[in-house]
């Protein structure tokens, strides 16, 4: 690990204005991510700046009867909380089926949002990644690309976005809060925060610099069934292969988000608007365009059956 | 490899003579290390705890309770908390395994939350109350799921032990605060003790010998839970 100097920062204001005027400066709240690619020198902040005592820690009801999720709120802490077991279910089941209760108690909301890709080549350091290392190329075209991203790809990106989180959040049209270095605050749309590889994977939110998440928000519950299918190759703690976010309406109307699949969480609200057609219909939509490798395409029809699971789950 | 400026810690061994192979092999390591980094190096501290930039190796101040007792340390940045319990207290109960958060050996107890003590930094640990396996209990005063490790033989090598039983003291805690799990058929009810529970909020923690089996009996003899 490369050496890097520390402060505490005691307001979301301080820590933001602090990162923007420190080169090479990031911000760490749980560091489940972003210690384990220290150590691999795949990120290397020569200033942290410790946004762990912020006190962004509450879940606190909005005035549109939504629910402000704050950013230093623990996975373990945001999944067991009742309103969100009970109104945004699908949210529970999303971090429930992520990681391991040690890496839940310690990553936090805005964490998981901001996790790289554990695309085995950006994590090889001997290797070409765009990402990594912009322009050096992407070893995972060509290479061994079965875990890779099958639409929204790009010839210098395949990688896939490792949260399960941010799927059922996407689900949920949530957005999120950020301050920025001058005080000025923003609200992204989960649509837009994370970002498709393009020319510039390594570019992956649409953050600006120093620019610190203070809150996700939920809107107001929408009511429906809600699960989260995650299918992959252990029976618990490793990513998605595929994994579908269903909130599905007793007239068959609904949302999916996809993970696993994509850079980001892979939702298109046409592809909702083809729930009352079928399975066929809006995997159709979903995946118009798809790029498969021969390694990955099994994701297609892996995809069409879990949704399948998830619509016949829900009609109960 | 991570150079930490180490000193030979005090606070837990002022009264004892005896010294093992391994507390020898450490304060000579030590000593080799103190050799190679002159004083000079250890940047001094500012007030806020906060480390100094432009110094060649920066350090912090972080206090610590573990196990019950209070420690000041003064740390290379970069130290976890897991290295800070090993290398600098020598609690070498909490064992390094992979050092990236995916086997959990290194499993510890802070502020009652199981955590990977390899994916956190010491510094940002302070004024937390930490347990390790030392904490929880000792020869002859076993902490129940120590015993119940013991009796079940839910280990082979014992490398993973540590951290399995600090995993699964932690998380018969977490079924008690009503945090559900990936097994929980219903998210409105509070969890049930069930051995495919304990399988399930286990999973972060690998034992490669696979005692996985006699790890669910001790733990299901403890929760009083019927397998």
């Amino acid at each position: 690990m490369k050496s890097f100097t520390y402060e505490r920062a005691r307001s979301p204001l301080e820590a933001a204005a602090a990162a923007s005027r420190t080169q090479g400066a990031k911000f760490i709240a749980g560091g489940t991510n972003l210690l384990d690619l220290m150590k691999l020198e795949i990120e290397q902040p020569t200033h942290l700046i410790d946004v762990n005592g912020l006190a962004l820690d509450k879940i606190e009801p909005t005035s549109d009867g939504g629910l402000r999720i704050g950013a230093l709120v623990r996975n373990t802490d945001l999944a067991a909380d009742m309103r969100v077991r009970r109104d945004y279910g699908v949210l529970s089941r999303a971090l429930l089926a992520g990681a391991s209760g040690q890496l839940r108690n310690a990553a936090t909301t805005a964490g998981n949002l901001l996790q790289r890709t554990r695309c085995p080549y950006f994590y090889d350091t001997n290797q070409p990644c765009n990402k990594r290392e912009p322009g050096s190329g992407c070893s995972a075209i060509g290479g061994f690309s079965r875990q890779h991203a099958v639409i929204g790809t790009s010839d210098a990106c395949i990688a896939t976005h490792p949260s399960d989180m941010a799927v059922a959040m996407r689900a949920l049209d949530a957005t999120v809060e950020t301050v920025g270095s001058s005080g000025s605050t923003r609200r992204i749309p989960i649509a837009d925060f994370h970002r498709l590889p393009g020319n510039t994977p390594h570019v992956e939110t649409t953050l600006q610099p120093g620019e610190l998440i203070t809150a996700v928000t939920l809107p107001r519950p929408v009511g429906g069934m809600h699960s989260y299918h995650k299918v992959r190759d252990r029976a618990s703690y490793a990513f998605a292969l595929v994994s579908v976010a269903a909130i599905v309406q007793k007239d068959g109307s609904g949302r999916i988000a996809l993970g696993g699949v994509a850079h980001k969480p892979w939702r298109l609200e046409a592809a909702d608007a083809a729930l009352p057609q079928g399975v066929k219909a809006v995997a159709a939509r979903l995946f118009d365009g798809a790029r498969t490798t021969h390694d990955n395409e099994f994701k297609l029809p892996l995809a069409e059956r879990t949704l399948a699971a998830a619509l016949t789950q829900a009609k109960g | 490899m991570n150079k930490h400026t180490r000193e030979p810690s005090t606070q837990n061994r002022g009264n004892t003579i005896a010294i093992s192979r391994r507390e020898l092999l450490a304060v000579s390591a030590a000593s080799a290390t103190a050799a190679a980094l002159p004083h000079a190096v250890v940047a001094q501290p500012s007030a806020s705890g906060a480390s100094t930039p432009g110094s060649a190796i920066p350090t912090a101040k972080v206090s610590l309770q573990v196990n019950g007792a209070g420690h000041a340390l003064e740390l290379d940045t970069r130290t976890t908390l897991l290295d800070a319990l090993r290398e600098h207290l020598r609690l070498t109960g909490p064992k390094k395994g992979c050092d990236h958060g995916q086997c959990g050996a290194c499993t510890v107890i802070v502020d009652g939350r199981r955590i990977n003590s390899c994916l956190s930094l010491a510094v940002m640990n302070e004024g937390r109350n930490v347990t390790t396996i030392e904490g929880l209990g000792k020869p002859g005063s076993l902490h129940p799921m120590q015993a119940a490790f013991v009796k079940h033989d839910g280990y082979q090598c014992g490398y993973c032990t540590p951290g399995q039983i600090c995993s699964a003291v932690a998380m018969l805690g977490e079924i008690q605060a009503g945090i559900p799990s990936h097994a929980s058929a219903d998210l409105a009810v509070p969890p049930r003790l069930t051995a495919v529970e304990f399988r399930e909020r286990m999973s972060g923690n690998i034992c490669r010998c696979g005692a996985y089996s006699n790890i669910v009996d001790a733990i299901v003899e403890v929760s009083g839970a019927k397998a």
